[in-house]
């Protein structure tokens, strides 16, 4: 099933269907999640191709962050398939997720604000010299060189990470899940609570993971962003995946019909008229 | 401020190095950094420093040149290396942003098991069984303080708060009811309570010198390293400047200690100590984890760090350095005391904050535990020179405490005022 390369895993006939050729980097079938006897999830499938960016949208208790969970490892699905790169693989922890090279990046951040932007990238898995005290300098060159590929602009690599800005810190957070080998990156949220300025940052580099060929996931709450740099969006309901779009041809409205179920302007052919 | 630094590089302070525009950093090596900023990063330690120059120099005056003479230098030395020594195992507990309430009695605690091994158990243990067993006794009070903490997930406040009744109380049980107990083993009294306890001169002149040139090394080995990495280096001037700076610093303490009878070794101790753990906490991987659970225990968490083995491991080591200082303690008294002294916690704890280290976890250097012992010892000291009270030295004390915290908390707030 995995070697299946025809991206036909959408149960919903969405408007349009647009999926990139090949083999996804990350595939999920017919995930399924329950909560005592909350269904938060039920046969959802979820897929990123390499150089790609999904917007994965959707309402409150839709199941966004649940579906997060179950690939972060932090909250493993009850059922479903995982497969990185045609590979049937298990998440049961964040560990697993990471060594399958999946990254989260928190809304949170999980950064160190006492500690300097080096420190933050190596943390808690520092490079060790033969004398075992910290290689500072090989730590700090190889810091700086994952940042310029990010084009990353901070005042010092050695700055404290409080003094930075909310855009910059997003930066650091990002390049700490490429520091981790990441070839699959959730992000969090990553311009709420950020400036004009900032969230443009962000932007752009979301947009420079996508050419370094990482397999990248946007949640968010904010169609603008997700329509400036995304290529697709699911959008999940009542935790279901209810439709897959490109966004080169589609309008805001029409994903907002999708997120709320409203059948304004086109009637969607899915199973999206309000579930249970 | 720091929003434009973060973006656009300041035109008005162009360096000589070359920055294509994918550079990372911005080209100025400092940020224009507001006063208060200063004060709260790199030059954190002024104030204290100037305060401590202001009580020294104010002592001078008023003891008529005692207080300067090597003789009364070397005495504040010998009487605060006890509060030292709890300091460094405080400054740990702090920077992880817990306290340690129990390093008082553990410590005189530990006095005590190191007299009764050492003159009670078998007609008295020698002293490489009885040191090293009041050390031990000290990391297991730790380990167990921990555990409570740690694993089972109490405040440390409380734990270490019971924890320190229920040893004053178990000292007077070992000592079966006695007050003091007199070590007259001459190694354990020969460690800070003998008119001989001091390094020979080649010794107490060689030691630090050999040390401040490693330093040296180290430092000048690593610009280079640096500069052929192409990595960032301070300017030259400042560089060479805190060299200057760190041998002059060492270099007249040897000249002080020298020109009375020498580096007692409870100094030489204490500072060993100090050096290793600034190694631990800079240079190594734990000591970096221990910053990273007292700044974000959630962060340090999800980056893989056990902070349940930090915090066990902090704790082990401050209860050791509190059992170490009781050592010292039990040496330069020659004997073992029931009687917890009431200062001792108080004095321990008020010499990190003095010296900087922030109560609420993840900011301090090991070196600020200098700047706070000397400046509660050269209180208790001067005022006692002026043949004060107890009542006065505590008043006076606990006020320069006071003043302390509230200048740090004021700058504190300044800073984010100015801050991001």
């Amino acid at each position: 099933m995995a070697e299946n390369g025809t991206p036909s895993v959408d149960n919903t006939s969405s408007p349009q269907p647009a999926t990139p050729q090949g083999e996804p980097r990350l595939r999920m079938v017919g995930i399924g999640k329950s909560f005592g006897a909350v269904r938060a999830l039920s046969g959802v499938d979820f897929e990123v191709y390499p150089g790609e960016v999904v917007g994965l949208v959707g309402d409150n208790g839709a199941g966004k962050s649940t579906l997060i969970k179950t690939i972060s490892g932090v909250g493993p699905a009850d059922e479903g398939e995982i497969f990185v790169e045609g590979q049937p693989v298990k998440i049961t922890t964040p560990q697993a997720a990471t060594r399958l090279g999946i990254q989260t990046v928190y809304q949170d951040l999980a950064l160190c604000d006492n500690l300097d932007v080096v420190s933050n990238l190596f943390l808690g898995r520092e490079q060790i010299s033969p004398l075992r005290t910290l290689s500072e300098n090989d730590m700090e060159s190889h810091g700086l060189r994952v940042l310029r590929t990010l084009d990353v602009k901070l005042p010092s690599v050695r700055a404290i990470v409080s003094t930075l800005s909310g855009g910059q810190r997003q930066s650091i957070a990002v390049a700490k899940s490429i520091l981790r080998n990441a070839s699959v990156v959730l992000l969090d949220e990553p311009t709420a609570a950020l400036g004009v300025a900032q969230t443009r940052q962000v932007l752009q580099l979301i947009r420079r993971l996508r050419e370094q060929g990482l397999a990248i996931v946007v949640i968010s709450h904010n169609l603008a962003d997700v329509f400036e740099v995304v290529d697709r969006v699911i959008v999940l309901r009542l935790g279901k995946r209810v439709g897959t779009f490109t966004v080169k041809d589609t309008t805001p409205e029409q994903i907002v019909s999708a997120i709320t179920g409203a059948e304004f302007g086109q009637l969607l052919e899915t199973n999206g008229n309000g579930g249970h | 401020m720091s929003e434009m630094i973060g973006h656009t590089p300041d035109p008005g302070s162009t360096t000589v190095e070359e920055h294509t525009p994918s550079a990372v950093e911005v080209p100025s090596y400092r940020q224009r950094q507001s006063i208060g900023q200063l004060l709260r990063n790199d030059l954190g330690f002024i104030p204290v420093l100037i305060t401590l120059v202001l009580i020294m120099v104010f002592f001078q005056f008023v003891s008529k040149g005692i207080f300067f003479s090597s003789g009364n230098l070397t005495n504040l030395f010998l009487q605060t290396a006890q509060i030292g020594l709890l300091g460094v195992g405080i400054i740990l507990v702090l920077l992880l942003g817990e306290i340690d309430l129990s390093v008082a009695a553990v410590s005189t605690l530990c006095g005590v098991i190191l007299g009764v091994l050492s003159e009670r158990v078998g007609g008295g243990l020698p002293p490489w069984i009885s040191i090293p067993g009041a050390l031990l006794s000290g990391a297991l009070i730790g380990f167990l303080n921990g555990y409570f903490i740690a694993v089972l997930r109490i405040p440390s406040f409380i734990v270490t708060l019971a924890t320190s009744i229920t040893y004053s109380g178990l000292l007077i049980t070992l000592l079966q009811g006695q007050a003091t107990l007199e070590i007259r083993n001459s190694f354990i009294d020969n460690i800070a309570g003998s008119p001989t306890s001091y390094l020979t001169d080649a010794l107490g002149i060689g030691l630090p010198t050999v040390v401040v040139l490693l330093y040296v090394l180290y430092r000048v080995l690593n610009y280079r390293r640096r500069q052929t990495m192409g990595l960032r280096n301070p300017s030259l001037p400042s560089f060479v400047g805190i060299l200057i700076l760190t041998v002059v610093l060492v270099e007249g303490a040897v000249v002080i200690f020298e020109s009375n009878n020498g580096v007692p070794y409870s100094t030489a101790i204490l500072f060993g100590a100090i050096l290793v753990f600034w190694i631990i906490l800079t240079k190594t991987s734990f000591g970096r984890h221990i910053y990273a659970v007292g700044g974000n225990k959630e962060a340090a968490r999800r980056a893989g760090i056990s902070v349940v083995g930090i915090q066990l491991a902090v704790f082990t080591l401050c209860s050791f350095m509190a059992a170490a200082g009781g050592i010292i303690e039990a040496s330069r008294s020659t004997s073992a005391s029931t009687q917890v002294s009431s200062n001792l916690l108080l004095n321990a704890i008020a010499a990190a904050v003095i010296g900087g280290v922030s109560l609420f976890g993840g900011k301090g250097s090991i070196w600020s535990i200098v700047l706070g012992f000397l400046i509660i010892g050269s209180l208790a000291n001067g005022l006692a020179l002026l043949n004060l009270g107890a009542d006065v030295v505590a008043i006076v004390e606990g006020l320069v405490l006071l003043v302390a915290v509230t200048v740090d908390a004021l700058i504190r707030r300044a800073q984010a005022r100015t801050g991001r």
